[in-house]
């Protein structure tokens, strides 16, 4: 008998929500949590090919990797290509912590023109495209649990959550999204 | 619902994203191991409890996870200020306006909730 385990997928195959913000899953990605002094960010950055955001709220996006700046010292790097994130980190050469997380998310597409609403159903931050612009991030919370929001588009938003949080995150976005009309 | 202002992010966010820590400014003594028990205790257990303004540490968890510190009153529930970690106690003068009233219950300040 082969010796053989499969990972199976938070929320594989999940789709829905409404006509005004339809939910999909996105596909598997590669994620590190990095954790570093002010002095570290210069090689972090040319390590991995990308800007880390020193401001509130932001995050630099390239060919698919994206980091995002939750904390002072903290940022949630992406890859939806699967890079090997830990060893680009690694050869950076400076001090840093980086923590692979890659399985721990998983990660909702809330899309159209009642993402806001979809969202705003259990996160009190305001959405609006003034205060939270393309590329805005932040770590928030989605009723009782934690999620890290991207905006990646006008009416986009990218949803990372704990991978045993998905069934409530996805089950309560999917509420709000049919509240968010059709 | 409560917005509070995080040093760190620069931005006010809702209550839901933070949590209370305790009391602010409490010196860690560098002899515990020679304190008495009085001396610990006083230091570990015993806080104030004032009725009216207070300095906590808060944490903006579900955020930029950064601990800071406030300037709140415990009667109107009032946020006066909040400063980074490390920062010394504001001056109450400029944070105080001399003339507002004082509110002695919740019903009182309801109205007044953000
Ligand atoms: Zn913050």
């Amino acid at each position: 008998m082969a010796d053989l385990a499969t990972r199976t997928l938070p929320l594989s195959g999940f789709h829905g929500g409404s006509g005004a913000a339809a939910l999909s899953v996105t596909a598997p990605a590669t994620r590190i949590s990095l954790r570093a002094k002010p002095d570290a960010v210069e090689a972090l950055s040319g390590a991995l090919g990308l800007s880390l955001p020193t401001k509130a709220k932001t995050s630099a996006s390239a060919n698919g990797r994206h980091v995002l700046w939750l904390g002072p010292d903290e940022w949630l790097v992406i890859d939806e290509n699967e890079a090997d994130l830990m060893a680009a980190v690694a050869s950076s050469g400076v001090l840093h912590s980086a923590t692979d997380i890659s399985h721990r998310n998983t990660a909702i597409l809330v899309r159209g023109r009642g993402a806001e609403v979809a969202i705003n159903g259990g996160c009190p931050q305001d959405l609006s495209l003034a205060v939270f612009p393309v590329g805005a991030c932040s770590r928030t919370v989605l009723a009782k649990a934690e999620i890290v929001l991207l905006r990646t588009a006008e009416d986009a938003f990218r949803v990372e959550c704990w991978r045993s949080f998905a069934p409530y995150v996805s089950g309560l976005l999917n509420e709000a999204a049919e509240d968010a009309g059709n | 619902m409560l917005l509070i202002y995080c040093p760190y992010c620069e931005e006010e966010r809702s209550e839901l994203e933070f949590r209370q820590a305790g009391d602010a400014h409490i010196a860690r003594p560098t002899n515990m191991t020679e304190m008495t028990d009085e001396d610990f205790e006083a230091f570990f257990f015993l806080r104030d409890n004032v009725k009216g303004l207070t300095f906590e540490r808060w944490r903006h968890l579900n955020g930029c996870g950064r601990f800071f510190n406030a300037a709140r009153d415990t009667v109107s529930d009032k946020f006066l200020t909040t400063y980074k970690a490390g920062l010394p106690r504001p001056d109450l003068s400029t944070l105080r306006p001399a003339t507002e009233a004082i509110v002695e219950t919740y019903e009182a300040t309801e109205s007044d909730a953000k």
